[in-house]
């Protein structure tokens, strides 16, 4: 079953993720929400880069998917949510995913971890042969 | 197979004044593209595309995703490409198949049962011509890709700092193909200017991710194995934080703030100093 995902607000974008043109437009799209959002050019940078990597596995290893991005307001916070979906394979095993330089393909293995490192919030739902979905927020601070 | 009837009435019509009803689809087609493509050209694609789409009636009906219209398939994707490379519009390009609508098109003494079997034409010429703007547009596509790649050869600029020292800016956005481009010309330059020091400057890159620092580290490696040393230069506080963050590791790569740190390093390594006059050549 997939967690709740942030509550994005009214104007948030969608776009697929299905080449290699595409994750560099969806890290385009990731700062210029972090930058509407006032992220500091350290966050900014971090969150930008997160979502590089999680739009990178969409492609490579989910075959493909869609992100949903937009601003979220909590508790007068305000930040920015992304949402990775693909409907790939799935992955078996989340602990050795999300162990630093494990890799399945020819990565280093660090993007997956690393990104949950450069965010606030990091959730990963995955089923086998039920795709995968990884919803990342960082706040203003 | 569905709409077999039809299919085979038009066949019979299509094959009765082949002649003079695939004339008239070129002579339409000549007049909306105004002398652009020679006649004898277009006679010539046009009477191929003719005898591929009776061919694909007589045995695939109105299928026309399946086998019968293969041929038919393939001499549309060819002159939609060739269209697209020659600067022509996409109405221009659809116009080719569809002004085949309008030789056949119904007249005061055409039959009921005729009317049913142009209709099914019209459909049929309708998705050929869909087809044909599909091929057209990803043609663009592939020329507007090609194009870029081209620039992104332009605009990686390798240059000799001092002797025996070579850099390259890295400016904008690193995607996996441009980043490639950038390192095969370093290693080139490293070579055509006989050096044996190369500084990566990453100064205009907004973000390092795992892909672009692999890059990196197999261009060091690479350039090790010819005998030069890298020194990545321009990591500012937001991308060290970055790369600290995500666990990347540099290992024993040497890293500086300043493209002039880097180059200081450099000289030292190759024991020569900024007062001369760029090393003893
Ligand atoms: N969306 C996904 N669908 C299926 N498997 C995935 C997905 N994302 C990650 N994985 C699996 O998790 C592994 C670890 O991912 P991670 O991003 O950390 O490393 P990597 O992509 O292999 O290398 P890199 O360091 O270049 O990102 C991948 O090798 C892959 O097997
Ligand atoms: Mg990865």
């Amino acid at each position: 079953m997939k967690a709740p995902l942030p509550d994005l607000d009214a104007d948030e974008e969608t776009m697929p993720i299905d080449s290699n043109d595409d994750v560099v437009r969806a890290r385009q799209l990731v700062r210029t929400l972090a930058q509407r959002c006032k992220l500091s050019l350290v966050d900014q940078t971090k969150l930008v880069t997160a979502a590089s990597e999680l739009a990178r596995n969409t492609l490579v290893y989910g075959g493909g998917g869609v992100l949903r991005i937009g601003l979220v307001r909590r508790a007068g916070r305000t930040g920015v949510s992304a949402i990775f979906d693909d409907d790939g394979p799935g992955i078996p095993d989340i602990d050795q995913a999300l162990t630093d330089g494990w890799t399945s393909g020819g990565g280093l293995g660090l993007g997956l971890s690393g990104a949950r490192r450069l965010v606030d919030e990091f959730t990963l739902d995955t089923e086998v042969g039920g795709g995968t979905r990884v919803a990342v927020t960082k706040w203003a601070r | 197979m569905a709409g077999q009837e039809e299919s085979s009435r038009l066949v019979e019509l299509l094959t009765a004044k082949d002649d003079q009803l695939a004339s008239a689809w070129v002579e339409a087609v000549s007049r909306t593209l105004r002398g652009r493509i020679s006649l004898a050209e277009l006679e010539r694609e046009l009477n191929e595309l003719y005898t591929a789409l009776v061919d694909g009636l007589r045995h695939g009906a109105f299928d026309w995703q399946g086998d019968a219209y293969a041929e038919l398939r393939a001499l549309l994707a060819e002159l939609s490409r060739s269209r697209a490379r020659q600067g022509f519009t996409p109405t221009e390009t659809a116009t080719s198949v569809l002004a085949c609508k309008d030789v056949l098109a119904p007249t005061v003494d055409t039959g009921a049962a005729d009317i049913h079997a142009y209709l099914q034409l019209g459909k049929l010429m309708d998705a050929l011509a869909l087809f044909t703007l599909e091929v057209y547009a990803k043609t663009r596509e592939e020329i507007i890709s090609a194009q870029s790649e081209q620039l992104m050869e332009l605009s990686t600029p390798v240059v000799k700092l001092w002797e025996g020292v070579v850099a390259v800016p890295l400016v904008g956005t690193l995607d996996s193909a441009r980043t490639q481009v950038v390192m095969e010309k370093l290693l080139q330059a490293l070579v055509d200017a006989d050096a044996d020091q190369a500084i990566i400057d990453i100064t205009g890159v907004p973000a390092v991710d795992t892909e672009v620092a692999q890059h990196l580290l197999k261009t060091v490696v690479a350039a090790r194995l010819m005998g030069a040393e890298c020194i990545i230069s321009g990591i500012r506080p937001q991308i060290a934080q970055t790369i600290v963050a995500l666990g990347i590791q540099f290992g024993d790569i040497v890293t500086k703030a300043s493209l002039a740190d880097a180059l200081k390093h450099a000289l030292g390594r190759r024991g020569g100093d900024l007062t001369g006059n760029g090393g003893q050549a």
